[in-house]
């Protein structure tokens, strides 16, 4: 496999995350530097379920460097309607573009796509396994907010399905960060993310309620509990109000929390929680963009120089 | 009693394989990583629970005319690592197949994740990486106990 795939968040090394995060931080102070710098270079959108603030950064991201993005388009509309295997459809688009961007509903889909390609590819969301480039700006907003170190994170919602989940607490593991899971036990972390969470001798406590550890937090990282993976509505109703933050909740949390979340929410998050100082969430989702310029920017960088 | 002489409770065989020492209880596993299940008339001799002087108790599969790829034999070391393989010969041992714990195992388990990417139709093998206690899958990481690993068997 390339280098430089981007596939897991499990690959990042602390210097790797570093690196991104910094070259993110000089776009943010100067864009306009940026404009251009890789005109003439094509992305490919390979977008296999739906999605708004991925695939939007990414083209966003892309045409601010000067490039240009071709996007396969909603799966109804393309061969994969024909019974095309996703290898098969990778192989004709990297003839395409400079890089490849790919979204799935099924997990391990661009570890497998990774090896059908030569061009650089990005994991952007594969079903309930990884989404390493969120992790990537959700590290940019939490360096911005709390900083990497010596920091406690509470992370809350669902764990099980939760691919933000699984890449961020696996990047987490390269900093000095006590990490809090707080979910139902049926949506407990899965079995390979604490496999390797345990392996890594990271700070880890799991709980199923939020009250015992919401005062230790600098970051409360929520995500939704999603309703489809529960076969009895009433089951997930009880559940998922036990689950939901409003401001008074946060009246017992330090005064610099930072309340992040991937997006969309339901009703995880109240909105008279977007008025208070804790609500960083739409402020991480604007990070998209110049993360993954950083992160394009490296990425086609590496490619001009042939470092292949 | 010797070994030899036990192994004599289930026949010899002239040519094929015998894999002995398995862990006591698994030989039915090994005949369906083997793909056996008597419908392709093969010759086959299986012994189980038989006493032993260096297991309590094991068991003991003989094939005619059979012998094992490397991903079976990948699978065998994880399943039952104390197991032996003797290749035979005009009824002796011509060959005795050592066995070790693998790095991986490629094309002979499915994913238990019915989403991951291995189960659809794409052209790949399966792979999983060799954990202390059990295999993960290269593609979506799903973990496979060793206590399930016989569940997910791909018979060919």
């Amino acid at each position: 496999m390339r280098q430089d795939h981007l596939i897991s968040a499990t690959q990042l090394s602390r210097a790797d995350i570093e690196a991104v995060l910094d070259r993110a931080a000089e776009i943010d102070a100067d864009p306009a530097a940026w404009h251009g710098r890789h005109s003439g270079s094509i992305l490919g959108l390979c977008f296999f379920e739906p999605s708004t603030r991925t695939r939007m950064s990414f083209d966003t991201a892309m045409k601010r460097l000067g490039g240009r993005t071709t996007d396969m388009g909603a799966v109804e509309s393309s061969s994969v309607k024909k019974g095309e295997t996703l290898a098969d459809t990778m192989r004709v688009l990297e003839g395409y573009a400079d890089a490849l961007v790919l979204r799935h509903p099924s997990e391990g889909a661009a570890a497998m796509a990774a090896e059908f390609v030569d061009v650089p590819l990005v994991n952007a969301g594969d079903g309930a396994g990884q989404h390493p480039t969120q992790t990537l700006l959700d590290l940019y907003t939490i360096r911005e907010n709390a900083g990497l170190d010596d920091i406690t994170v509470g992370i809350m919602g669902d764990l099980k399905y939760g691919r933000t989940v699984h890449s961020l607490a696996s990047a987490l593991t390269n900093f000095d960060v006590r990490q809090e899971f707080v979910s139902p036990e049926s949506l407990r972390l899965p079995r390979s993310v604490r496999y390797d969470l345990h392996g890594s001798g990271a700070q880890v406590r799991e709980h199923t309620d939020l009250d015992g550890v919401l005062a230790d937090l600098d970051i409360l990282y929520v995500t939704r509990i999603q309703r489809e993976r529960f076969p009895d509505e009433n089951e997930y109703r009880k559940v998922a109000g036990e689950y939901r933050i409003d401001a008074e909740d946060l009246d017992v949390a330090k005064d610099s929390l930072t309340v992040l979340h991937p997006l969309p929410r339901v009703d995880e998050i109240a909105p008279e929680v977007d008025d208070t100082r804790h609500a960083k969430y739409f402020e991480q989702a604007h990070n998209g963009v110049p993360i993954r310029m950083a992160l394009l920017d490296s990425l086609l960088e590496t490619d001009t120089e042939g470092d292949r | 009693m010797t070994d030899t002489d036990r192994e004599l409770r289930v026949s010899k065989i002239r040519n094929g394989t015998v894999i002995d020492h398995l862990t006591a209880g698994q030989a039915l596993n090994v005949l369906a990583l083997l793909g056996i299940d008597g419908s392709g008339g093969e010759t086959v001799s299986v012994g189980m629970n038989v006493p032993s002087d260096t297991l309590a108790t094991k068991d003991i599969v003989k094939v005619e005319d059979r012998e094992l790829s490397q991903s079976e034999v990948d699978v065998l070391a994880v399943i039952s690592p104390e197991a032996t393989i003797n290749i035979i010969r005009d009824y002796e041992v011509i060959e005795k197949q050592r066995i070790e714990r693998p790095e991986s195992v490629e094309g002979v388990l499915s994913c238990p994740n019915r989403n991951c990417i291995t189960t659809g139709d794409e052209p790949i093998r399966t792979r999983f990486a060799v954990l202390e206690e059990g295999l993960r899958c290269h593609y979506c990481d799903e973990i496979v106990r060793e206590s399930e690993i016989t569940s997910h068997l791909t018979v060919t």
